[in-house]
Parts: structure tokens; C-alpha cells; sequence
């Protein structure tokens, strides 16, 4: 924003906008609450079962379909109940989600790829040394 | 003296223009951006937590490994009261629009019993552990689980703590401009918790049972 922009008095500009806050937070569409009801309850149920019943027989794939569930059910909470969009607070909101989103990221998958490949590269400590550090 | 009346006048300016792209609310949207912040910087904490998690989730010491310790009955359980708490909240915020005093109770006090029944399940769950000898102390995976889903707990407490002060709060003074903006904070609270505990029942129990 440029400092040679004029600020109109606060007054005057909110007068122009007759909805306070409450309604640009609080709302969401009816609709879109509804649908992310129904994907999150949906989204719980299906990994739940998955593991629960262990119908795949296969560990693996079982845990890539229950991450990626979790993961389309952060984004549907997210948009359904938080209400992140691009427009409210200017953008602001989205702008730190997103930065957010890439520190969660590097922190939990940079520690555990770390960790992991130093664990399994890591000598194992021959017994004389293990004396010795006694 | 007039150095800091200039200073404030400054400060004014500022926040309009901050605010000036979104139009419609005076300082109630500053609030808003401030509380989302916060919930961004916890974020933080959650994902600290879970990278430790993640590192020592199988460094059990000899000790009890998630198949044996873990119910998942009582997880899903758990995780249908606070997924249903997140939707009687979402219950709540329409009446709250509409100024309804009456239901916007209604609905945050059913949210809160359903919270408070997540935090029971919860409390049962972890002494039935420490009396297994499945306790915090015994290895480093469960260190982590306490200290992660504890500290997931930790919110949730302080979350019905401030539902029971909203819900005083508006047998006091019904629905106020203030009211709504902490009503909001606290929804964008809870739902957060709720974006919390995905992550703990995928990346905890559901993936701890499998492996």
C-alpha cells in the first residue's frame, strides 16, 4: 500500500459497508458448512474403518490412504470451517496459512527423513568402543 | 506531550490503511488476523511435537509397542465427541449472526458437554495407560505420546474453559459487538483443535496400530 494514498476517515468508510465483522467470519455459505460436514464425518469414518478392519491386507497402502485422507480433511476444515479464503483480511490470513503450511512441512518431514536416514547410516558401535566409553 | 499525540494519530493511520483493503470492520479485523497469528504460531508447537513424535514413534525401549497399548474403539470414540463438537459449534455461529441470544447457548454448551466428554475419554485413556506401566516414563515413544496428545489435551481443557466464560458472559450481556468478535476467536479456536486432532489420530493411532 502506498504511503501517498489518503486514508478517508474510518468513520465515514465503515458507515459504507453496512455488514460488521461478524458476518464476514462467521458465515461461510450454509452449503459449503454442510458439505464439509459430510466430507469430514465421511473423511473420519473411512480411515478409521481401514485400519479397524484391516480389509486392504496391506500396511503400506493402507497408510498412504489414510495420510492422504487426513490431508484432504485439514484442507476441508480449513475452508469449510475456518473460512480460509483469499479474500478476508486482505489476504493476510491465507499469506500466513500458507507460510505456516511450509514450516509444518520442513519441520515434521525434515526431522523424520533426517532422523530415519541417520538412524539406518549410522555405524554400529562395535562392543570394545562401548567398552571403552564406559 | 504533543510528540506522542502525533505518535497515536500516526498509529491511527496506519491501522486504517492496514484495514482499508477489506473494508467493512473497525479493529474487530485486526483482532481476527491477531488470533489467527496465534493459531498459525501454535501450529508451530503442534509441528514440533510432531517431528519429535515421528523421530522416536518406534524407539519403544522394550517396552509396550502401539498394537498392544492403543484402543482404537475408544480413539474413534474420542474422535466422533470432538468431530461433533466442531459441528454444534458451526451450529452456533448462524444463530450468533442473527443476534439469537437463546440458541447460540444452546448450541455452545453442547459443545462444550461433547468436549468435555472428549477430555473424559481422553483422561480415562491415559491412566488406564500409566496403570498398564505404559506411562510417559517408560520409553521414548510414550514420552512423545504424552507429551503430543497432552499437550493437544492441554488446549482442549482451556478451550471449555473459556466456553464456560462465554457462555456466562452471555447471560450478561447478550450478544455485543465484543461478544461476537470472542465468539469468533474462540470457533476459530476450537475448529483448530479439531484440525489438531486429525493429524493425532492419523499420524498417532491409526498409523502407530499399523505398523
Amino acid at each position: 500500500m502506498s504511503q501517498s494514498e489518503t486514508p478517508t476517515e474510518p468513520g465515514v468508510h465503515q458507515q459504507s459497508e453496512p455488514h460488521g465483522h461478524g458476518d464476514t467470519h462467521g458465515h461461510g455459505s450454509r452449503r459449503g458448512y454442510r458439505i464439509g460436514t459430510l466430507l469430514s464425518i465421511v473423511l473420519t469414518v473411512i480411515p478409521f474403518w481401514l485400519v479397524m478392519s484391516g480389509v486392504l491386507q496391506n500396511p503400506g497402502l493402507t497408510a498412504v490412504l489414510i495420510f492422504a485422507m487426513a490431508f484432504i480433511q485439514i484442507v476441508v476444515h480449513v475452508v469449510c470451517f475456518l473460512h480460509l479464503d483469499t479474500r478476508s483480511e486482505g489476504g493476510w490470513t491465507l499469506l500466513a496459512f500458507l507460510f505456516t503450511a511450509v514450516i509444518v512441512f520442513l519441520t515434521i518431514g525434515g526431522s523424520i527423513w533426517v532422523m530415519y536416514h541417520l538412524n539406518t547410516n549410522m555405524m554400529p558401535m562395535p562392543d570394545n568402543m562401548v567398552g571403552r566409553m564406559r | 506531550m504533543s510528540d506522542h499525540a502525533q505518535d497515536t494519530a500516526e498509529k491511527a493511520v496506519t491501522w486504517h490503511l492496514a484495514e482499508e483493503e477489506d473494508h467493512d470492520h473497525g479493529g474487530s479485523g485486526a483482532t481476527i488476523l491477531g488470533f489467527w497469528i496465534y493459531l498459525m504460531s501454535d501450529a508451530l508447537i503442534f509441528a514440533s511435537l510432531f517431528a519429535m513424535f515421528g523421530v522416536v514413534s518406534t524407539s519403544y525401549a522394550g517396552g509396550p509397542v502401539p498394537r498392544e497399548i492403543f484402543d482404537l474403539k475408544l480413539v474413534a470414540l474420542n474422535t466422533a465427541f470432538l468431530l461433533a463438537s466442531s459441528i454444534t459449534f458451526g451450529q452456533a455461529m448462524p444463530h450468533m449472526e442473527r443476534g439469537q441470544v437463546g440458541p447460540t447457548r444452546l448450541w455452545l454448551a453442547i459443545t462444550g458437554l461433547l468436549g468435555a466428554a472428549f477430555i473424559a475419554v481422553e483422561l480415562y485413556e491415559f491412566s488406564h495407560l500409566i496403570a498398564e506401566g505404559a506411562g510417559p516414563q517408560r520409553s521414548a515413544f510414550l514420552s512423545a505420546f504424552f507429551t503430543l496428545v497432552g499437550t493437544h489435551g492441554a488446549h482442549v481443557t482451556v478451550g471449555l474453559i473459556w466456553i464456560t466464560v462465554m457462555l456466562l458472559q452471555l447471560g450478561r450481556h447478550g450478544l455485543s459487538q465484543p461478544m461476537k468478535r470472542r465468539l469468533i476467536c474462540l470457533s476459530m479456536f476450537w475448529h483448530f483443535l479439531d484440525i489438531i486432532w486429525i493429524g493425532v489420530f492419523t499420524f498417532v493411532y491409526l498409523f502407530g496400530v499399523l505398523r
